[in-house]
């Protein structure tokens, strides 16, 4: 009977049901009619101690291969950063843990202080003016940039670069029909997007969006085509690594109007692809096309600084069916992960992690004997071309306790021989070697 | 004037040179960045040490206020208490060093414990199939919406069925992603006892209803009691019927989604299920539907073949394509899930608890507070503060202001619309009788001060880092990024239209 | 500070609570007394387009508090002339002066004769008081 959640005693109950009025727990149900009661128990597993749900699931958890118990060289959109102690340590706070959205600015302003922050360091990132607090994920904030950018300019075409990961593509095509967008795709030429190809796929679009570095890991010549959306009279949006923003120029510098992208790289663990973050920041005319919570600095009465979430009049709770989203929630937890993980970081860091990343795609290119799929430079993953099926080349290799990465043959007909290698600061030179060492003797 | 002092920014507390990372530095040939490509500034992030970053966050957790911190009766949230065993849970590296592209071989109890956890969700809600895939209870909603609305085009009868019925007790998420999934609003009433008003659903169902939302108990905590007759109004018509799992935390074990007749499900993981808010989110929100709507469900499906293993399936001809990137926020069902395995049937206990907590609760005020319909509540119930605000010019903010000098959140206010001066509390299974008893002195002591001494409502909060803030400021100002000793930026102005 | 609750006797009334005063072929609308009371302490103005058409009984615009967002019904039609800047940079001016120095736009009317159609301002009070 009950669980160590629950704190009601006997007595408790039997005194409360007096003061209520009524004889039983039983008639506290009484408007629930009868037809549609459940009549018999949940068919779930019978209820289990702590250490009896800690050994079922440490049992799940041990028959997953995770990054620990092989080598891994998958990215493909989520990567294996490595996450600092503090990072955990701080979110783990139950006052950030257990709160709820921080709708009560004097019991939420560590939350609020936080978010506030975590914007200023997104529009640092990126070159933009504004930031939300949040997204659900990289995939999510482009189908969010999608709505802005049609209500900014009353289009309803997007220009989406094929070089997009597919998983942003998919979500932006399942949003689509709703909000009545249509959809082109632009396809690559030898890898990245060309800018007369935007140019002619964004005309009469609301918005073109491109990926930085992009899905194959080449280096797009996004200024240019940040200049082709802009000509076409489309919004510029790019889709881009945080931690590449070190090395590479942000968005809002080559003329981009929103930026986006996944969080998850910026202290968030792999977790099987969630919960992570999307960041959605963009030049501040938007602001009030932008979905999700944004947190504003104000004063109080005796004119102390404050945060307070802000343009709520953009937000369901107020507009209900005129809102600019039905987005309720940000990802808090996560951003803030991201926040602790960025200023964990600073200016110098990222830039010696953008450069660390660069070295070891340039230690794997002349390590691994094997041809890039394409010619365009790259960041932290590289696409190589194999003389056979790469998800064959994978088996083959984890075999051998290496995982060599992602075959792009999942996504792209007509790429079934190339495999995407992600290198991430938690690879070594010694472990390029060893994935060079394996594919070799795989391919031999 | 409390005793905190302001708390600078972390820009603020920022010395150039200083770092706190410590990265790893190989021997590493030096990897280019095309000019053209490459940062001209570097980005202004926070330059600290890291004892000072770990001072910095601490004192930000020091100003915010979870359900550890006490008690927390945010109406329609359910923010009951989160075992800390789910959090141990969440972080064992066979699932948080688990990468989502990995060969579905080698994380066969990754897929397990997801499908595990569909069925458990399926079962809950009566219904037959479960996507674990949207990220939170509002793309829940918007996906049950899509779903329904590749139902009727798979009919042939999208052109005609543009209207969604909403109550206009529903949270205001509801007609939002009725507009986001390209369907028509229609309101309908609540009638005096609260139920939805029957007179006015037969006047707008029709053949160009395409679906009903409805939180069942409402937002008002009241068990829709006409539930069965409004499901035949809908199905004979052809419509669907969505519930906004919202409130399930009411009727677990008690009464399933589906018998009542119910054909779509959004669940809150976040709510009914304890796993940690953050702040605002992660959340989860899965999907349950009717056979009938399983061919619709966002892919990829976690599926288990005839050798009892399990698989990614993507080849569904008739799916609404993905929500989110990969399956879901799988940290938050692996939280669930434990929760969900610790309750096993007694899931009912912990509904019972509370709505035997709520009743309790709402009891013991109602005599100071208006109660617009006087009946036995379910999970949560909604009290006026109008007689105060008319007689003594307090309002519901300044019941709930005064409740944070008392060590306790303040409930929901001005929500559901239709009641003035609302507070909707929600009290959850978690609390003992001795934290019930201290809230309702509380608000019963409120109360008399709203009458001797109104001036100390208006003022509070008391002692809080900070004291009522300037929210219009906030709008004509719009700071919403650290300035870096800038000008402060003009004021949004609309994006010009072409 | 916030006007005190008044209703002038020269101007025509919206039952949405927007009013118009009548120039000639021009007229300048503005929200009534009780609409800024309604929505509180004003933080933005969307006006239209100067030379966009406004329809009467249709939306021009919005306004928007803290707390809400309201559309501007056009309690006549025509085309606008004028927007008022100085709403840009200090909203408020509307619940300050909603008659005067917090005016929204200037149009030319399309069609004089509509204003007939429009409360004079004791029909406007005992619409307030039947509200």
């Amino acid at each position: 009977m009950g669980t160590g959640y629950l704190a009601l005693t006997d007595a408790d109950r039997e005194a409360m049901l007096a003061a209520i009025g009524v004889a039983s727990i039983e008639e506290l149900f009484a408007d629930v009619p009868e037809q549609v009661r459940l009549k018999r128990e949940l068919e779930l597993p019978p209820p289990a101690s702590e250490l009896e749900v800690e050994r079922e699931l440490s049992e799940l958890a041990g028959r997953n291969v995770s990054t620990g118990r092989e080598l891994s060289f998958l990215g493909a959109g989520v990567y294996d950063h490595y996450v600092p102690a503090i990072v955990e340590a701080i979110v783990s706070r139950p006052e950030f843990l257990t709160a709820y959205t921080p709708y009560q600015p004097e019991l939420s302003q560590g939350v609020l202080q936080a978010i506030f922050e975590y914007q200023t360091v997104i529009c640092e990132l990126t070159g933009m003016e504004v930031s939300n607090a949040s997204g659900y994920d990289g995939a999510t904030v482009a189908a969010d940039a999608c709505f802005m950018a049609a209500h900014a300019t009353g289009r309803k075409k997007i220009a989406i670069a094929e070089t997009v990961s597919p998983q942003v593509r998919q979500v932006v095509k399942t949003y689509a029909p709703g909000f009545g967008l249509e959809i082109v795709e632009i396809p690559h030429s030898g890898g990245v997007t060309d800018p007369e190809a935007l140019l002619a796929a964004s005309q009469g679009a609301a918005a073109a969006i491109f990926q930085q570095p992009n899905f194959f890991g080449c280096l797009e010549p996004a200024p240019d085509l940040a200049r082709a959306a802009s000509e076409a009279g489309a919004l510029a949006v790019a889709h881009v690594d945080p931690l590449s923003l070190g090395v590479l120029e942000a968005p809002g510098a080559y003329g981009c109007q929103i930026a986006i992208g996944e969080g998850q790289a910026a202290g968030n663990r792999l977790s099987f692809g969630g919960p992570h973050f999307g960041f959605l920041a963009a030049k501040k005319e938007l602001i009030r096309r932008m979905p999700g919570r944004i947190t504003g600095q104000t004063v109080d009465r005796s004119g102390r600084r404050g945060f307070v979430l802000t343009f709520q009049t953009r937000e369901q709770h107020i507009r209900r069916e005129k809102a600019t989203s039905n987005i309720t929630t940000n990802q808090s937890l996560c951003a803030l992960a991201g926040l602790i993980y960025l200023s964990w970081l600073g200016p110098k860091g990222l830039r010696e992690l953008g450069e660390t990343c660069l070295g070891l795609a340039q230690l794997a290119k002349s390590k691994l004997a094997l041809p890039l799929a394409f010619a365009a430079p790259s960041f932290k993953e590289l696409a190589f071309r194999l003389d056979r099926p790469a998800e064959e080349v994978v088996r083959a290799a984890k075999k051998k306790g290496v995982n060599p990465g992602y075959p792009l043959g999942r996504d792209y007909p007509g790429m079934e021989n190339v495999l995407l290698v992600a290198l991430t600061e938690k690879r070594s030179p010694a472990d390029v070697e060893r994935l060079s060492a394996v594919l070799s003797e795989v391919l031999a | 004037m409390s005793e905190w002092g302001e708390l600078p920014l972390i820009f603020e507390r920022s010395k150039a040179g200083r770092c706190a990372c410590s990265l790893p530095h190989y021997e590493l040939p030096k990897g280019k960045v095309p000019a053209a490509l490459a940062r001209s500034e570097a980005p202004r992030l926070p330059e600290l040490a890291e004892p000072d970053l770990a001072r910095h966050f601490s004192a930000l957790a020091d100003r915010n206020f979870g359900i550890d911190s006490g008690f927390y009766p945010l109406g329609s949230c359910t923010m009951k208490y989160n075992p800390r065993l789910n959090e141990r849970l969440a972080a064992l590296p066979g699932f948080a060093d688990l990468h989502p592209h990995q060969v579905p071989e080698d994380a066969q109890g990754a897929l397990e414990l997801c499908f595990r956890l569909q069925e458990a969700l399926a079962e809950i809600s009566g219904l037959d199939a479960v996507s674990l895939q949207p990220a939170a209870g509002s793309q829940g909603e918007l996906t049950g919406l899509m779903l329904v609305r590749a139902y009727f085009a798979d009919r042939g009868e999208l052109g005609e069925r543009r209207k969604v019925v909403v109550p206009d007790t529903a949270h205001g998420t509801n007609p939002a992603s009725v507009t986001m999934a390209g369907f028509e609003l229609q309101p309908v009433k609540t009638d005096a006892r609260g139920n939805l008003d029957l007179d006015d659903l037969r006047r707008v169902v029709g053949p160009d209803t395409a679906a009903l939302m409805l939180t069942n108990p409402s937002t008002l905590g009241l068990f829709e009691e006409n539930i069965a007759r409004v499901a035949g109004i809908f199905h004979q018509v052809g419509a669907l019927l969505y519930y906004d799992g919202a409130n399930l935390n009411a009727v677990c074990g008690v009464s399933r989604p589906g018998d009542m007749g119910f054909d779509v499900v959004h669940f809150n993981l976040h709510k009914t299920f304890s796993t940690p808010h953050g702040g605002g989110g992660p959340g989860a929100g899965p999907v349950a539907v009717r056979r009938e709507l399983e061919p619709f469900l966002p892919v990829p499906r976690i599926v288990r073949r005839e050798d009892g293993s399990f698989a990614l399936d993507s080849e569904q001809a008739k799916s609404i394509g993905r929500v989110r990137g990969f399956l879901g926020p799988f940290g938050v069902f692996v939280k669930a899930y434990a929760f969900i395995r610790v309750y096993g049937p007694a899931l009912r206990e912990m509904s019972e608890a509370a709505v035997l907590n709520a009743n309790y609760l709402l009891s013991r005020l109602k005599d100071v507070y208006e109660l617009r319909y006087d009946r036995l509540c379910m999970h949560e119930f909604v009290l006026s503060a109008c007689a105060l605000k008319r007689e003594h010019g307090i309002s519901a903010l300044d019941v709930a202001k005064r409740l944070m000098d008392f060590g306790i959140h303040p409930p929901t206010v001005y929500f559901p619309l239709v009641v003035p001066e609302a507070l909707m509390i929600e009290p959850t299974e978690s609390e003992s009788l001795e934290t019930l008893d201290a809230f309702v002195e509380a608000m019963r002591r409120i109360a008399a001060e709203a009458v001797e001494n109104p001036e100390l409502l208006h003022e509070a909060p008391h002692d809080r880092p900070v004291e009522r803030l300037d929210e219009a400021a906030a709008v004509k100002r719009a700071i919403v990024r650290y300035e870096f000793g800038e000008s402060a930026p003009a004021s949004g102005q609309p994006a010009a239209s072409t | 500070m916030a006007a005190a609750e008044n209703y002038p006797a020269d101007l025509k009334y919206h039952s949405e609570h927007d009013w118009a005063r009548i120039e000639g072929a021009e007229a300048v609308f503005g929200i009534t007394w009780k609409a800024q009371d309604m929505l509180g302490e004003l933080v933005f103005f969307q006006p239209p387009a100067v030379g966009a058409t406004v329809t009467k009984d249709g939306a021009y615009g919005e306004i928007e508090s803290v707390k809400a967002v309201s559309d501007l019904v056009a309690p006549l039609s025509g085309k606008v002339i004028q927007v008022n800047d100085k709403l840009q940079s200090a909203p408020e001016t509307i619940n300050d002066d909603p008659y005067g120095e917090g005016w929204l736009v200037r149009i030319e009317l399309a069609d004089p004769a509509e204003a007939d159609a429009l409360l004079d301002v004791e029909a406007y009070k005992q619409l307030l008081v039947e509200e």
